[in-house]
């Protein structure tokens, strides 16, 4: 018997009985759809991060204290406040292949205007920071060397802050109090909008490093060094100039453990991608699992048209049709099935996809997100209509005609 | 009970037997059955129920392989073969015609017509139409083609099962029981068809309980206990179109 003639038999057998071809698909179709749509979240996700470290400027490198903790290994509390003044001192008078550096103390707390509060963080740093950030200031003026110098009481603040506590009003020139200590506001910064984590970029005060070291956290480490490589391309050589610096400047041995981590934006990329890439995957297989049961949904049912079409089993046999012919029909139909149930659950899946950014979900649809699909539902179809085609195939014809 | 054929054998049973073990039991179906059956004739096997018949009829057919014993169709052994060389065999050599028809449900006639010929690689989808519509024309159902199966009569069934056993122009028919499930009038008018095949040069095996049909055929088989008993040949064979003829009219014709 010729394929072609195979796939006619089968095909029709699908057609006499739509209704339950169409509910067996039902399962391929949600499961497809479910793991294309996890899967575009996972990737969308992916992409809407990155885009967002590289909007931070991708030659962005941040200094942290203590070793690198990829390892995961615990950290000492004193290992948190290696980063020193003398540190950026020696980074200002050696660096070369690094622009900009604004040394990063943050504090939280609460913000006072009048009657009005609220929450947010300061960001105590250099004048650098805002070119380091490419961030720019809106209304007002950027806080001078002076101010750092002086441990001036002044900040510029975020949209957020303006909108929760001034209520309309100008903010330059007023006095906040964080933490009850009074700052003078002298400057509004260009509105950020929230990133891809939810986060409010927005709800930030930024003063001089010194103020909120000496007036706000007293401590006399930094939280953090950012900087910024002369080019993108540079990264690396920034690196390694700034460990230079920096294993000079704590006095560490040839051969010692830096005290010290530098990341580049392009390795915070990195390690976000490979974060983002585990979570789609790991959104795949659970709805993959969905796939799974819809498999043994098809089974199910192809072992019960097995079952209902014995007589015509029995029939096909006594005019000719060899057991292996039997169990192909079977198996064509199990994978017409799943694959039909495929297609529509690739076209819900990019449906849906395509609808998620308008909630503000980010998605995108791999391709070969929707080539694994189709690869799984053949490999469904073949392992779950075996067992229905070799039961058909083993059929006794004698039996089989006879039964009712 | 032999005379002498110049015909080819078809069939020839060489002390078939068959056994079945049904627990410790042993069912003994056939018990060494031998005879030969020519091409053209018409052969009715008889029996009461359990007298082995089916059993028979299913070796006939390949369908089942004997415990002992050689069979030969069309000069072929049949025994030793492998069940895919049997559907093989049964595909090219062998039209069944079953007592229910079997045909496949919401299927056109010519589909129905069309079944074995799926199995088979020499028919491309145009021959194998045509070979369907003569089969139903010569069954007189060339009206009937894109009929589906459940809109007809149970004459007009067997009608289109007759017409698929003899799609593949097989080296012998074999019906069990086909008029079974008939009134007399339509048993009479498959007979009539029958004996048309027959006239044709069809080999016709057909197994019946029904004495009365032995009459229409060339040569009656008698079984009793997986034993032959009788097998005589029939010098006057009755015309079944007569008979029809001679039945009372039914009411709404
Ligand atoms: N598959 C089988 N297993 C066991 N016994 C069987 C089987 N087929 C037939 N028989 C037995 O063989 C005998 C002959 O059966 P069968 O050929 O069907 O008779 P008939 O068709 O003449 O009524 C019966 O006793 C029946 O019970
Ligand atoms: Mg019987």
């Amino acid at each position: 018997m010729n394929i072609l003639n195979l796939f006619k038999v089968s095909l029709r057998a699908v057609a006499s009985n739509k209704l339950r071809s169409f509910l067996s698909m039902l399962g391929i179709i949600i499961g497809v759809g479910a793991v294309i749509t996890m899967m575009s979240i996972g990737q969308g996700s992916k992409a809407s991060i990155r885009e967002e470290l590289a909007k931070q400027g991708t030659n962005l490198l941040t200094i942290r204290p203590g070793a690198d903790m990829r390892g995961g290994v615990r950290r000492d509390p004193a290992q948190m406040q290696t980063l020193k003044p003398a540190d950026y001192e020696a980074i200002m008078n050696e660096k070369k292949y690094v622009t900009y550096v604004s040394p990063e103390v943050t504090a939280s707390g609460q913000v006072i205007y009048g009657n009005s509060n609220t929450t947010s963080s300061m960001y105590g740093e250099s004048t650098d920071y805002l070119k380091i950030k490419q961030w720019d200031v809106q209304d007002g003026d950027n806080f001078t060397e002076e101010d750092v110098r002086k441990s001036a009481k002044v900040c510029i603040i975020g949209k957020t802050i303006v909108d929760e506590l001034f209520n309309g009003a100008d903010p330059i020139g007023k006095n906040i109090r964080f933490k009850s200590i009074p700052m003078k506001v002298i400057g509004v910064l260009k509105s950020k909008g929230y990133n891809s984590w939810g986060m409010d970029q927005d709800n930030v005060i930024i003063a001089p490093y010194t103020c909120v070291m000496k007036r706000i956290s007293a401590q006399t480490y930094y939280g953090s060094i950012v900087c910024s490589a002369i080019t993108e391309e540079m990264s690396d050589h920034a690196i390694e100039e700034l460990t230079d610096i920096l294993r000079r400047s704590h006095k560490i041995k040839e051969g010692g453990i830096d005290d010290f981590t530098i990341r580049s934006q392009a390795e915070m990329m990195e390690t976000m991608s490979t974060t983002m890439d585990t979570v789609t995957m790991i959104l795949g297989i659970a709805a993959g699992f969905s796939l799974l049961i819809a498999g043994i949904g098809i089974m199910n049912i192809m072992l019960v048209s097995v079952t209902e079409r014995t007589k015509e089993i029995g029939l096909r046999m006594a005019v000719g049709a060899t057991g292996l012919v039997i169990s192909i029909q079977f198996l064509i139909e199990s994978i017409f099935i799943s694959l039909t149930g495929g297609i529509f659950g690739v076209l819900l899946g990019v449906g849906a996809s395509s609808l998620l950014p308008k909630m503000g979900m980010p998605s995108i649809v791999p391709a070969w997100s929707i080539f694994l699909s189709f690869g799984v539902c053949v490999v469904i179809g073949i392992l779950f209509g075996y067992i229905p085609a070799r039961k058909a195939a083993n059929m006794d014809p004698i039996d089989a005609i006879r039964h009712e | 009970m032999k005379e002498e054929n110049n015909n080819k054998a078809v069939i020839e049973l060489d002390n078939v037997k068959r056994y079945f073990h049904v627990g410790s039991e042993v069912v003994k179906a056939l018990r060494g059955v031998s005879f030969k059956i020519y091409e053209g004739e018409f052969v009715t096997i008889q029996g009461t129920s359990g007298s082995g018949k089916s059993t028979l009829l299913n070796q006939l057919g390949c369908l089942d392989t004997p415990t002992s014993g050689e069979y030969y169709l069309d000069g072929v052994p049949v025994r030793k073969m492998s069940k895919s060389q049997r559907a093989h065999l049964r595909n090219k050599k062998i039209g069944f015609i079953f007592q229910n028809y079997n045909l496949l449900a919401n299927t056109t006639a010519v589909e129905n017509v069309e079944l074995p010929l799926m199995y088979n690689n020499k028919f491309n989808s145009r021959q194998r139409r045509e070979a369907a519509i003569k089969a139903l024309e010569a069954v007189g159902l060339g009206d009937r083609l894109y009929h589906k199966s459940n809109q007809m009569s149970g004459g007009q069934m067997q009608r289109v099962a007759i017409a698929r056993a003899l799609v593949n122009n097989p080296a012998v028919l074999l019906a069990d029981e086909a008029t079974g499930n008939l009134d007399t009038r339509t048993s009479f008018e498959v007979l009539v068809l029958f004996q048309e095949l027959y006239k044709q040069g069809h080999t016709i095996i057909f197994v019946t309980h029904n004495p009365e049909i032995a009459e229409y055929s060339s040569r009656n088989i008698y079984l009793r206990d997986g034993q032959i008993r009788e097998d005589t040949i029939n010098t006057n064979i009755k015309s079944a179109a007569e008979a029809l003829a001679a039945l009372p009219k039914p009411v709404d014709d």
